[in-house]
């Protein structure tokens, strides 16, 4: 069996690795999938949807699904670009997001995903929950507002016994995120940045480390989401 | 406290995949999951709180407050509505002066409403302290107050005489009855326990898996996958150790022919998983039951000891060397989601019921990321005949597409709810006639539950078949008089809002919205463009990870498609924008206060 397969986005002939995750191996042919809950390095877990794509006529999530010989992927399609397009409304009007307020406007994914999809007002209503701000530990303060359930931090911060500091609580609507108690407390800086860095919103935030980098010379400032992917030079394989 | 939680900690090796069992044991020692045995419990697993505490807040009949010595929970199905749970419930919080998931003040009862139990033939039906109750009145209601408050033992509560069959065994002794209207090949009660174990013996694996590939049977959970085909995958896939699960979380509102299975043929079952394990080459099977069904545990765990001391389960099984199987029970805690087959192994590892990504699927990597193949309890029950008579025998039952027969759970507005065994292709006027209904009697019939369809007359000629109407088996017959969109579909919707398991963007938020816009038109608030939102919306749930996401539209959808007028009869005729927002209603109370006129 060859290392490599052929496959197709969008009529567009493709090369990658073998069992590269979808969503990896149309970045390397300089593709962008949106994604949310993905994280590289990461375990996928397919919650946010976004990176929904049309396999062989059958929807899946490009995070989780592993490329594969001759598959005809539709990525870039009327349907599915305003499926991802109402999954980050949905997203919108289930927290209470005031981006001119929030610490990681301009580094923070929804937002620049916004932006890129042309989102202007939710076609949904909004729901405005009341959620909670849990400040109670030392390094970090868990805004629930903003908490957009894509469980990185969840899969990407153990402490060193692999134990989990964040996890899920409860089920359906009233789902959240939280810290663990005496845990959160012992994070380590190294460790509160890193869950800073990871949440793709404005959820995680390090105390008094909200505003270190100015507005303006932030990571989606100056370039949309995914322009990178899609400016790359690809090396051919 | 702390000697109790170490015992329970202790009978399960401290085990952190059996979470489940250990947490069900302390639920069930103090009545509820206190936060310094749940702390308790995450050292000794090596957990950390939030893990443990993840899985506890996920399932509905754990709880991390006291909720009473005796636990009343209410199903509130559409059919439990159906046949008067209201006056019941009501009978309930007058009696005990509490509302719905409140606790007495003394710490005696506490009251709890519960998504369908798997009782939809005997509504209303109500679970206290793991006792089934059927059939309740606002009379019996009252009876049960006085009882609990005498301090009566629940075996003195039950009042009626027991139900048929085993319901009146020793280990079960409850007033459920089974209600079997029509055996077929499946139910058939010449059964012999033994004779397919006995024969695969003397045939290969492959040899019983082609058998049950020429039989062209399909799962008959809903999905409809081949079975010989699933068995085939897992028994070719690698792995050191591999399981078989039967799926009896039956949690389809409206569908309990598993529980009849259970009740009736459980060594049918049983002997269909050693058969299972026997071709794919599995050694250990796990049968997976809804908390719902925990009355039948020591009964079920009896005729598993029967099993083992006559050799059908063990090593060395009838002779056969090297033929090893063990069966045990995992018990769930109350949660729909858990009968889709990858969140049903995630909660057997002690997590939440959360459904993974698939591939990988679970014949690769199942259980214990082993691969495993997750059936049916009917799936099953019917390998077993299908072993014993041959592929050409199953096939002469029903039609081409869909060989043999279903058991179907029939239940609402008919004469004779209860279980039915028919050969698929059988029409849904023949089912009337079945189940003695007159056709001027019915609107519409909700086929498949509430992640089915729902037809009306003009579709009655349909028959039950994977080539046209596919089903688990849940008919739920809606009269004339039902309002079908206030007492089905908006049940129907709440029960997926309910049960979602939260992961997925698209299935956590849209089904609220959808409730939102169903009881704006119910309330004659709606317009045209509300029922075209509806539509629009409810597509994006196909892209959920799961098929209770995938569905959870359903009733709404369906019940557009072909009760439209129903919709159309709500709406404002003049208007073709209302907020829905009554500003008179929400500024009343404040109104009040300041002794002001709402300038409206």
């Amino acid at each position: 069996m060859s290392q490599f397969v052929r496959f197709t986005i969008d009529g567009t002939e493709c090369m990658a690795t073998r069992g590269q995750y979808l969503v990896d191996a149309a970045k390397e042919n300089g593709i962008y999938v949106p994604t949310l809950c993905n994280y590289p390095g990461v375990k996928p877990k397919g919650g946010c949807r976004i990176c929904t794509v049309r396999v062989n006529g059958k929807l899946m999530t490009a995070c989780t699904t592993p490329v594969a010989e001759g598959m005809n992927i539709e990525c870039d399609v009327k349907d599915i670009v305003e499926l991802r397009k109402s999954i980050i409304e949905l997203l919108f009007i289930e927290g209470n997001h005031f981006c001119p307020a929030c610490e990681k406007s301009g580094n923070c994914e929804l937002q620049a995903l916004a932006y890129r999809f042309r989102m202007l007002v939710p076609r949904f209503p909004y729901q405005f929950p009341l959620r909670k701000v849990d400040a109670s530990h030392p390094r970090i303060i868990k805004e629930q507002n903003r908490c957009i359930l894509c469980k990185r931090c969840i899969r990407a911060i153990k402490d060193e016994h692999g134990k989990s500091i964040f996890a899920y609580r409860r089920r359906s609507l009233s789902v959240e995120v939280v810290v663990d108690p005496k845990l959160g407390k012992q994070l380590t800086e190294e460790l509160a940045q890193k869950a800073m860095d990871v949440c793709p919103v404005g959820s995680i935030i390090v105390k008094e480390k909200g505003f270190i980098t100015p507005i303006g010379e932030r990571k989606y400032d100056n370039a949309p989401i995914g322009s990178d992917i899609e400016n790359m030079q690809i090396t051919t394989l | 406290m702390k000697t109790a939680v170490r015992k329970i900690l202790d009978k399960y090796s401290k085990d952190k995949t059996r979470l489940m069992d250990i947490l069900i044991d302390v639920q069930s020692e103090f009545g509820f999951i206190p936060r310094d045995i749940t702390v308790e419990i995450a050292d000794d697993l090596g957990m950390s709180e939030v893990d443990v505490d993840q899985t506890i807040s996920f399932y509905h009949f754990f709880s991390q407050k006291p909720r009473g010595r005796y636990q009343i929970f209410l199903n509130n199905s559409a059919v439990a509505n159906m046949m008067g749970q209201a006056e019941v419930a009501l009978t309930f919080m007058k009696e005990l002066g509490i509302k719905i998931n409140e606790v007495t003040p003394d710490g005696l009862v506490g009251l709890f409403e519960t998504s369908c139990i798997g009782m939809n033939d005997q509504e209303p039906a109500a679970i206290i302290n793991n006792h089934i109750f059927t059939k309740l009145t606002p009379f019996r209601a009252k009876e049960i107050v006085r009882d609990i408050k005498e301090g009566k033992s629940m075996d003195d509560m039950v009042v009626a005489d027991y139900g048929d069959g085993e319901n009146r065994s020793d280990l079960i002794k409850s007033v459920v009855t089974n209600n079997i209207r029509k055996l077929g090949p499946i139910l058939d009660r010449n059964y012999k326990v033994g004779q397919a174990i006995e024969k695969i013996t003397k045939m290969t694996p492959e040899q019983v898996i082609d058998e049950v590939k020429k039989s062209n049977i399909r799962g008959r959970g809903g999905a409809g996958f081949p079975t010989g085909l699933k068995w085939e995958f897992c028994r070719n896939a690698a792995g050191e150790k591999k399981y078989i699960f039967c799926n009896a979380d039956e949690g389809e509102p409206g569908t309990f022919k598993d529980r009849v299975i259970l009740t009736e043929r459980p060594r049918l079952l049983f002997e269909g998983m050693v058969v299972a394990g026997y071709a794919v080459g599995a050694t250990e099977g796990i049968l997976y039951i809804r908390h719902e069904y925990k009355y039948l545990q020591q009964y079920l765990e009896s005729i598993l000891a029967k099993a083992r001391e006559t050799n059908y389960l063990g090593k060395n099984i009838q002779g056969k060397k090297g033929f090893n199987f063990e069966i045990r029970i995992q018990f769930g805690a109350g949660a729909y989601v858990c009968g889709e087959e990858s969140a049903l192994i995630e909660s057997a590892e002690g997590k939440r019921g959360e459904p993974r990504d698939r591939p990988p699927f679970p014949v690769e990597k199942g259980y214990m990321d082993m691969p495993t193949v997750v059936n049916n309890v009917e799936t099953l029950c019917s390998v077993v005949k299908v072993i014993l008579n041959g592929g050409d025998w199953y096939k002469s039952f029903g039609t081409t597409e869909s060989t043999g027969t279903k058991l179907l759970s029939i239940s609402g507005d008919c004469k004779f709810p209860g279980v039915y065994e028919v050969a698929w292709g059988f029409s849904i006027n023949d089912i009337l006639d079945m189940v003695g209904t007159g056709k001027d009697e019915v609107q519409a019939i909700q086929v498949g539950g509430p992640s089915g369809a729902i037809i009306a007359a003009n579709e009655f000629n349909r028959i039950l078949g994977y080539e046209d109407l596919a089903t688990g088996g849940s008919l739920i017959i809606v009269g004339k008089n039902r309002e079908i969109l206030n007492d089905l579909v908006l049940n129907f919707t709440e029960f997926f809002i309910e049960e979602s398991c939260g992961s997925c963007s698209t299935c956590r938020i849209v089904p609220t919205l959808l409730k939102d816009k169903l009881v704006k038109i119910l309330n004659a608030r709606g317009v045209k463009q509300d029922i075209d939102d509806m539509v629009d919306w409810g597509r994006i749930l196909k892209a959920s990870r799961c098929g209770l996401g995938q569905t959870a539209a359903n009733p709404i959808l369906s019940s557009i498609k072909n009760f439209r007028h129903l919709y159309e009869e709500k709406i404002q005729k003049n208007k073709i924008f209302d907020s829905g927002f009554d500003l008179s209603a929400a500024v009343k109370e404040s109104c009040k206060a300041t002794g002001r006129i709402p300038n409206i």
